[in-house]
Order: structure tokens, then sequence, then C-alpha cells
């Protein structure tokens, strides 16, 4: 693995990848407000996008078909991130807030 | 003819920067107190992101990075802090759990992350012997309409009915107040 040819190697597309993924699931546990965990969620989604790419480019010998699925991916997180952000101003209006704290409602 | 000297280290110094762009980009989105940093690191991460899928051979996918993560869900996001306070609360609620809390979730994307490296540099990625088509906007096309046509359809559907359902959601608490 040299230097020049670094973009060629898919090793370094997929520890970015991992990377993506771990730090996705460090923001999922740590946030403590709905939208800090949906944005790590997003970085999630980015995560399994890059991964599919990488071994669409490296090993699929057809390379529509990761293209093709990382755009469904892309629709996806569109779809999800309307019906959160939805969901999420919903809670405010009930709550005034969005701190996962607050929300015990079904605990207590 | 001699080329410019150090015009070899163009394309990888470029991967390294829109590969570093990513990185930190999700490093800001994920540890900012602030939400409109978070946000703004979310992009950053996106370009990034769009910049390695042109180096995987897809212009295409890097334009749909750019306009539907830039364009429409950071936009989106935006909208929903303006409409909500979700910054971070203060450090005075801070309780002695909370380090802990940090170092376990620290702890589970450390394992997740080496184990994922580890298992990805084991395997050798061979190249196939024969491309059945080139990857083209042309291919992605033709493969969009016949292959993967109830796959298309679905998710038009899918998107329609997250439209409804967000519109509907965010639409009952208003008639009480």
């Amino acid at each position: 693995m040299t230097f020049e040819r670094l973009h060629e190697e898919p090793h370094a597309y997929l520890i970015l990848a991992a990377m993506l993924l771990a730090v996705g699931i460090y923001g999922l546990i740590r946030r403590r407000t709905l939208i800090g965990m949906l944005i790590a969620g997003e970085i999630i989604f980015a995560a399994a996008a890059l991964n599919f790419m990488a071994v669409n480019r490296f090993s699929a010998p057809d390379p529509t078909v990761g293209q093709v699925f990382v755009l469904f991916i892309l629709g996806l997180a569109a779809a999800e991130v309307a019906i959160t952000l939805s969901v999420i101003i919903a809670v405010y209006r009930n709550y005034r807030s969005v701190e996962t704290h607050d929300l015990t409602e079904l605990k207590e | 003819m001699n080329p410019f000297p150090g015009s070899s280290f163009i394309v990888p110094i470029a991967f390294l920067v829109f590969a570093g762009s990513t990185a930190v980009g999700a490093l800001i989105a994920v540890k900012s107190a602030r939400v409109i940093r978070s946000v703004a690191g979310l992009a950053l991460c996106s370009i990034g992101l769009a910049g390695l899928f042109y180096f995987l051979q897809s212009p295409f996918l890097a334009l749909m990075e750019i306009l539907i993560y830039i364009g429409a869900v950071c936009v989106t996001i935006i909208f929903a802090i303006m409409l909500a306070e979700p910054d971070e609360p203060v450090q005075g609620r801070k309780t002695p759990g909370a380090f802990l809390w940090t170092a376990c979730a620290f702890l589970v994307s450390a394992v997740i992350f080496v184990g994922m490296s580890r298992l990805s540099e084991q395997k050798s990625w061979t190249p196939p012997a024969t491309r059945l088509t080139d990857g083209s906007v042309k291919a992605i096309g033709i493969s969009l309409l016949t292959t993967y046509s109830l796959a298309f359809e679905l998710i038009s559907l899918v998107l329609l009915i997250a439209i409804l359902g967000a519109l509907v959601i965010a639409r009952s608490g208003r008639s009480k107040s």
C-alpha cells in the first residue's frame, strides 16, 4: 500500500466506513437530545453507503448494483428524516423539550 | 518531457482531503455541544463522502449525495432546530455516571472500529474477471427501469407515505392549542 495508490486501495475506504459506523454508534449512545441522535443515525447511514460503494467498485461484477442500492439508501434516509423530525416537533409541542431525560412518561 | 514536479501526488492529496473532511465532519457532528454545529459537521461529512463517491467512479452518486444530504436533510434538520431548542444540556446537571457512560460508549465504538477494520484487512478483495456494464448513468437508468423497477416504485411510495405521515404527525398538536 503506497501513498500514491492510496485511493485505489479498498481497505482505505472500508476502514473509513468502519470509523464512520463507530462514530455514529458513539453518538447514538452519548447524545442526550433527539436531534443529536438523528444526526448520529445519518452518519451510520453514510457508513453503510460508503461500504456498499467500496465493495461495488472493487469486487462486484456489475458496477450499477451498488450505485442503485446507495440511491435507495439515500431515499430511505430522506424519508426517515422527514418522519423523525415531525415526531420530534410533535414531542416538543407536548413536552416543551427534546431531551431524552425528560421523555420518561412510560417509565414513571 | 518531465512532468510537473509533485504532479503524481495531486490525486492522493485530494483523496486525503475528502477522507479527512469525512472523518472530521463526523467527529464534529457527534462531539459538538451545539446542535447547529453538528449539522454543519454532517454537511462537511456529506461533502467528503461525495468526493469519495467520485473516487469510487460514481459522479452520479456524488451529485445525489450533495443534493439529498446537504440540500434536503441538513436544511430540514435546521428547520427543526429553529422550531425546537435542542442544545445539549449544560454541564450543571453532570452526574458521576456521565463519565462512566461516556467511557462505555467510547469502549463500544472502539471495539466496533477495531473489529471491523481487522475484518476488512484480513480479506483481499479480488477484482472480478469481467465487468457486465460500465457503471455509467445510462447503465444505472437501464437497471432502475428493468431489474430494480419494483424497488424503484416502492421507494417512491415510501417517500410519499413518509411525507403524508410527517404532515399528519406534525399537524396533530396544533389544532388543540
